[in-house]
């Protein structure tokens, strides 16, 4: 529980603190500020984000896009730096019943591979660099 | 579109009027053609390669399965239909491996082959090929009722890192594509299959692991409780389903 105010993890990794406001985190994790060219790669690296899974995007030469999400085209003119943050966070906290995995969120977690166990799926910097890449996507 | 996929996340097990589309259904035409036709379908070695084991004399006994169930195409007919099932004797849940491999030490007392082993999977193939077109109908009541009490939890809990239930694909989600993948109900009639990504057949349990891979999460052991619980429930959800060993699986 207190894990996501800050705690070390099992891996020493530090999940930072942040504050939700509405259905929004105005404030960038740890101060970081996001490279939109690094924070499309990570969408697209199926070892990473992985997000072209599930979501649609307007890339050349990705041949296979999800369709279980909303296409993120546009998603920069739907909704502010702060709101994109929260849904990479925890998509959950806005729509509890929701399939987007939560991207930095360690507890309420359960039989997590070992080799993924204690730490976010993603990090700071790289929700940040989403973040900053999404907000490019405007209409 | 949005607010169908935000489904509830415990969705009760429709009552089917009609068994589950089969996994077979969302292949293309080419693999559905390759599947059907024995000469071309290349889980059928292992097939063979069961026929073979069926006769061939084993363990301390020196007896082979034909020694003692004969014919299986008529004494094996409709078994996997069944699978898996309590063993009355040690009331242990036991999918169809377990049930050879049971009869291997208990009757041939020889060593049980590994999971994945070419035998294992050869065996398991060629009993289970001699309910090809019969309807999947597992017992879930008496003493099945608490195994498959925790494969239906299993199926309907979230896990992994990424934190999704099997239900979230397979139910909420069943046609839709996932990347290059359309996903299917995800059924065990078809098992064990011959998977192209693997070149080889393999179990369910070993499909299994690779759905828990895809979402981070523990990939249990071969054999472990929790798959064989969630076997059972799956061979539920596939009740009325034919059984078509050995499909092909991209
Ligand atoms: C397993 C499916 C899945 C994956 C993987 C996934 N998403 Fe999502 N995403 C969804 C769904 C479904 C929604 C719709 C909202 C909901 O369900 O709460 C959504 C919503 C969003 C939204 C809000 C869009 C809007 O218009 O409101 C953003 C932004 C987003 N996803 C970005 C991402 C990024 C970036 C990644 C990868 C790091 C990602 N998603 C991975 C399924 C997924
Ligand atoms: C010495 C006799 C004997 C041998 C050899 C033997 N079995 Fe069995 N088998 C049995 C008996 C008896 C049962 C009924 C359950 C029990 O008592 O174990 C059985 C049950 C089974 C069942 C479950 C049938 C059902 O109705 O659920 C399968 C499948 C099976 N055997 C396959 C095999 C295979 C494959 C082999 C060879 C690897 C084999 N058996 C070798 C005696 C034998
Ligand atoms: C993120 C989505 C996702 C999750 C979660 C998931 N699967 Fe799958 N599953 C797939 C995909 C994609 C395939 C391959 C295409 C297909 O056959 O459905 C698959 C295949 C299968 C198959 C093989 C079906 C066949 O006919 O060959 C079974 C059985 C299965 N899954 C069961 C499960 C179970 C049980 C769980 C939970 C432990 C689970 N899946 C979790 C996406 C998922």
């Amino acid at each position: 529980m207190l894990a996501a105010l800050g705690s070390q993890n099992a891996s020493g990794a530090e999940l930072l603190p942040y504050t939700v406001r509405n259905d929004s985190v105005p404030a960038p994790l740890g101060g970081l500020s996001g490279d939109p060219r690094r924070g499309r790669d990570i969408v697209l690296d199926r070892r990473r984000g992985n997000c072209l899974i599930c979501h649609s995007a307007p890339v050349a030469g990705e041949p296979f896009q999800g369709e279980l999400g909303p296409p993120l085209a546009g998603v920069g003119s739907r909704l502010d730096a702060g709101q994109i943050r929260l849904r990479l966070i925890d998509q959950s906290r806005i729509s509890p019943r929701t399939i987007m995995p939560p991207y930095y969120r360690i507890e309420g977690l359960r039989d997590v591979d070992p080799a993924y166990r204690d730490r976010p799926a993603l990090d700071a910097q790289e929700i940040e660099d989403m973040v900053a890449y999404l907000r490019t996507l405007t209409d | 579109m949005i607010a169908s996929l935000i489904t509830p996340l415990i969705t009760p097990l429709p009552t089917h009027a009609d068994p589950l589309p089969s996994g077979t259904g969302f292949l293309s035409e080419d693999l559905q053609a390759r599947q059907a036709d024995e000469a071309a379908n290349p889980g059928m070695l292992w097939v063979d390669e069961g026929a073979r084991l069926w006769q061939s004399p084993q363990g301390a006994t020196g007896a082979s399965c034909a020694s003692c169930h004969g014919d299986a195409t008529t004494s094996m007919r409709g078994i996997a239909t069944r699978y898996p099932a309590v063993d009355a004797t040690s009331g242990a849940l036991l999918n169809l491996e377990d049930r050879i491999n049971l009869c291997r030490t208990r009757h041939q007392k020889a060593e049980p082959y590994p999971y994945e082993s070419d035998p294992l999977l050869g065996l398991t193939a060629y009993v289970a090929r001699q309910s090809l077109g019969l309807p999947m109908d597992v017992e879930t009541g008496g003493a099945a009722a608490p195994f498959y009490a925790a494969g239906e939890a299993f199926f309907h809990r979230r896990q992994g890192q990424l934190n999704l239930s099997c239900a979230q694909c397979h139910d909420d989600n069943a046609g839709r594509s996932l990347r290059g993948d359309t996903i299917s109900h995800g059924l065990g009639n078809g098992y064990p299959a011959y998977r192209l990504e693997w070149q080889s057949l393999g179990s369910l349990q070993r499909r299994l692991r690779s759905c828990s891979f895809g979402v981070r999460a523990v990939q249990f052991d071969y054999g472990s409780p929790d798959y064989l619980a969630l076997e059972l429930y799956l061979a539920k959800r596939a009740q009325g389903v034919a059984i078509e060993t050995p499909a092909i699986r991209r």
